[in-house]
This record gives C-alpha cells, sequence and structure tokens, in this order.
C-alpha cells in the first residue's frame, strides 16, 4: 500500500524540501536567535508579533512550511533509516511510524493555528 | 566455480566521505523538523497571551536553545544549499528549444532564496 | 628501502591487487607488486605489464584502452574507475590498491559477474516501443536536431558499471534496478519515436525501481561519459509523480 502511494509521499517530500530550503533559514535566524537574543527589539514585543501572526496570508504559509516540512522529514529519515541502518527495502513500519508522526504533526499545526 | 560476495557493510556510511556527508544531509531534516515544532510551540503560547509569549521568549534564551537553534541554522542553510545544488535536476527546462544551463537554474533558486528571506525579515522587522 | 630518491630509470610503484582463484582458495587475498613506474602509464597499462612480465596468472577484463568500451572498470583505492582512464602519476609515490567493482560478485582476481547488470539493461525496455507502427511506405521516422537532444547525453551511456559500483543502495538492495539502467530507459522516454513510456513507467515506478533512489548523486560523480544518470532517475520520479497526480485529481480522464 505504501509502495503504491510512494509518488505522493515523494511530492509531499519535494515540496517540504522547497519550502524548508527557502523559508527555514531566516525563520530559524528571526524566532530562535534574533528574537531570545534581543536583537531588533522595536520588532518582538507581544503585541506586534499576535497582529503579525494573526493576518491569513501568515497563517497560511506558516501552516505550509511547518506541515510540509514534517513530511519532508518523515520520508527522508524513513529512507536514512533503511539504509543506514541496512533494513531491507524501507521496512513498512519505519514508513507507517513516520508517516503517522508526520500526519499527527499536521494535525497539531491545523490546532494551534486556527486559534491564533 | 564459486563467484566471491563482497556485501556491503552495516558502517558503509562511516568508512567514506562522500557517504557520510550524504548522511549528513539527509539528517538535516531532523533538525529542521524540530526546528518547526519549537516554531509551533511558539505560535501556541502567542495565543495564550503576553506572559507566556514572554516566559517562552526566556526559555528560547536560555543557552541550550540558542546552541539548538545555531545547530538548527547550519542544518538548515546545508539543506538549502544542497537542496538548490541538486533539485534542478529533476526539471529540464527548454526556452526555445535549448536547454537552459543547470548553472542558471540554481543560481534563479538562490534568488528565488535572497528575495524571499529578505521579505520575510523585513516584514518582520520593520516597525 | 632507505634510497635516496630513486634516479628515473629506476623509479618504482607498488600495486596492491585482489586476488581471488576459486579453485584454490575460498577467500580473497591481495598480492603487492613492485613495477617500474612510467609517468605516461595508466593502471591499465600497469596491469597489462604484470601480467607480460610478472605474474600471467592475473585475470582482468580490458579491450578499446581508451575509454570508449566500458570494461576495464575497477576499484582503484575505493574509487570506481576506468583503469585505462586512470594515470599512475595521480597516486605516485604512494602504492595503488587495485579492487574489483564493487557491489558485484566476484569470479576471479578482478573480474565481476556481471549478468545481474545485463539482466537489468534487457529489463527496462532499451528500445524503440511503437503503439503503431508506420507503414515502409511513409519513411524513416524523422527527428529534428532538438528532439535528439533531449535524450542524447543519457544515449552516451558505455555500460561500465561504475555508477552500479558507486551506488550505496545497490550495495544494500540488489534488486535496485540501478542507475545505468534508468539512464538507459529515460534515453528512450525522451526520445520522440518512442511511443513505450506508460510501459517502461510501470517497470520504473516501483519499489525496486526509481524509488529505492535518494540521490546519493555518487552515480553522476563517477560516470565517464557524463551521462548523469542521477538525473535521469529525478526526472522519472517527477515524471510518475505527476502521472499519479494526474490519475489522483482527473480519474475520468483518459490516457
Amino acid at each position: 500500500m505504501i509502495h503504491r502511494t510512494e509518488p505522493l509521499w515523494w511530492l509531499l517530500f519535494a515540496a517540504g524540501g522547497s519550502a524548508a530550503a527557502v523559508l527555514a533559514p531566516v525563520l530559524i535566524l528571526l524566532t530562535g536567535i534574533a528574537a531570545p537574543a534581543g536583537w531588533f527589539p522595536q520588532a518582538f514585543p507581544y503585541e506586534h508579533v499576535r497582529a503579525l501572526v494573526s493576518h491569513p496570508v501568515t497563517r497560511l504559509v506558516l501552516f505550509g512550511v511547518i506541515v510540509l516540512s514534517f513530511f519532508h522529514w518523515a520520508h527522508r529519515f524513513r529512507y536514512t533509516l533503511a539504509e543506514g541502518l541496512a533494513l531491507k527495502r524501507a521496512w513498512l513500519p519505519v514508513a507507517v511510524v513516520c508517516y503517522a508522526a508526520a500526519i499527527a504533526g499536521t494535525v497539531s499545526a491545523a490546532v494551534v493555528i486556527l486559534k491564533l | 566455480m564459486r563467484a566471491y560476495s563482497r556485501p556491503t557493510e552495516f558502517n558503509w556510511w562511516l568508512t567514506n566521505r562522500t557517504y557520510f556527508f550524504f548522511v549528513v544531509r539527509e539528517l538535516t531534516s531532523v533538525l529542521i523538523a524540530a526546528y518547526m515544532v519549537f516554531l509551533l510551540v511558539l505560535l501556541r503560547r502567542l495565543a495564550a497571551g503576553p506572559e507566556a509569549y514572554a516566559a517562552y521568549l526566556r526559555f528560547l534564551g536560555s543557552p541550550g536553545m540558542l546552541l539548538f537553534h545555531l545547530v538548527a541554522l547550519a542544518a538548515a542553510l546545508y539543506h538549502s544549499i544542497t537542496w538548490f545544488r541538486l533539485a534542478p535536476m529533476a526539471i529540464t527546462l527548454r526556452v526555445r528549444g535549448r536547454r537552459v544551463p543547470g548553472a542558471t537554474v540554481v543560481a534563479a533558486n538562490y534568488a528565488a532564496w535572497l528575495v524571499v528571506s529578505l521579505v520575510v525579515a523585513w516584514i518582520v522587522l520593520r516597525s | 628501502m632507505m634510497m635516496a630518491e630513486q634516479t628515473v630509470a629506476e623509479r618504482t610503484i607498488t600495486l596492491e591487487v585482489f586476488r581471488y582463484r576459486p579453485e584454490q582458495e575460498s577467500e580473497p587475498t591481495f598480492q603487492t607488486y613492485e613495477i617500474p613506474y612510467r609517468e605516461d602509464w595508466v593502471v591499465l597499462d600497469a596491469l597489462n605489464y604484470i601480467k607480460d612480465s610478472v605474474d600471467g596468472s592475473l585475470t582482468y577484463r580490458w579491450s578499446c584502452r581508451m575509454g570508449v568500451c566500458g570494461s576495464c572498470g575497477m576499484m582503484v583505492n575505493g574509487v570506481p574507475k576506468l583503469t585505462c582512464s586512470t594515470f599512475l602519476k595521480d597516486y605516485y609515490p604512494r602504492p595503488i590498491r587495485i579492487e574489483p567493482l564493487a557491489n558485484f560478485p566476484v569470479a576471479r582476481d578482478l573480474a565481476i559477474v556481471l549478468d545481474d547488470f545485463m539482466a537489468k539493461l534487457v529489463h527496462v525496455r532499451p528500445w524503440i516501443i511503437r503503439r503503431q507502427e508506420e507503414p515502409l511506405e511513409a519513411g524513416e521516422y524523422r527527428q529534428t536536431p532538438e528532439e535528439l537532444d533531449r535524450y542524447k547525453h543519457f544515449s552516451m551511456c558505455i555500460n561500465c558499471m561504475l555508477c552500479y559500483a558507486a551506488c550505496p543502495i545497490y550495495g544494500l538492495e540488489p534488486e535496485f534496478v540501478g542507475p545505468a539502467a534508468v539512464a538507459l530507459a529515460q534515453r528512450y522516454n525522451l526520445d520522440s519515436r518512442d511511443q513505450g513510456g506508460r510501459e517502461r513507467m510501470g517497470i520504473l515506478s516501483t519499489h525496486e525501481g526509481i524509488w529505492a533512489c535518494t540521490l546519493v548523486g555518487e552515480c553522476t560523480t563517477v560516470c565517464p561519459a557524463e551521462v548523469d544518470p542521477a538525473a535521469a532517475i529525478q526526472q522519472a520520479k517527477l515524471a510518475s509523480a505527476l502521472g499519479w497526480l494526474r490519475r489522483v485529481l482527473v480519474p475520468w480522464g483518459n490516457k
């Protein structure tokens, strides 16, 4: 069943890889380093960020890059485990666990972003 | 006559520099996904109110979390560089009957990356 | 050997060569040969010198000695190379280790068993497939230079199998159809005279086909003919994925 849907997982992987390639570095820099380190103090007070993030386009983009990154991870990690641990044929349980985790992440992301 | 078989060893990716960096490249997806989880938590704290948000920012400022984000940033950059180099090989663009050279597509990817990064930074940082 | 720098006439180089003689041993060994070093020699010249003057029992394949037949592929210091195109001077004065191509069973010494590769080449239907043959009177299937250009680089494969030796996936999963076979399939898929894309996609879009590949990319790096098999595989993945999307989103569309 996983094999017949392989093109789907690959498309999600490719979309996730592209989205992460373009957006991840700047997002990590902003939310993980600039904000907590206190750079650009005018940019990160609560009201400003809250307003920024509640815009529907922002929510859509954030949902997209987060969810696609989860599926990108799932597909890539599934194959890395199969190769790195020399499991034969990207062993089915590994694949199921990875994609299930990505789907769970998608549901969480939807819940969080809808509540913004 | 018996042919001699040399199966791939368990540590195949540790014995060769190129294979090792291939596995590193694949594992960047783990760090990027981990960052996305922290980002989701940030969004949740934002919805919860200013005290929750401020407390989370303090948590992000701890040495451990800053270190994680630096490593995640390095992973994301390595992912981007290798992605822009490799992803274009899936597409053969033809303009007026001639194949677009790979270098052009790669350059276009980098340009798009730069533009998007600057746009996002500008949107967030202007006040 | 505590000599001062060797004179040109007496310069030598050491080759550590993989030996496997199934009639006398069950495990392979390495045999060391010290041979004259010539700046213009390639590894194949060194092997021929050994066979002619030192040890006639050494077994290996070679033919054109100019990089077009694909016969002389071996591992040189752990890297798949055509020995007719690999110069001693790039390694001198250090010893050179020569082994049969990785990921293949060894028949004898440096000669591998290539039945699996041959079977895979045939498996991907590497010929023009027509749904509808034109009558003889209609003449040749004509093709413009632009149409030729679309697949020409995939047709340059010399079947040397260096890409199979370089691919860790082929090493881990011997059922993987492999880089050269997919490149050859793409050569026909992209040929304007061919109508067999659907049939080949059924063969390629399987787990032992293109989906086993995770773009390590070493196949393209070692290819001596600039075929770029990694690109062929990624293009096949994209074509398969787009075809899948079309079938899922437009199920009534009949093509």
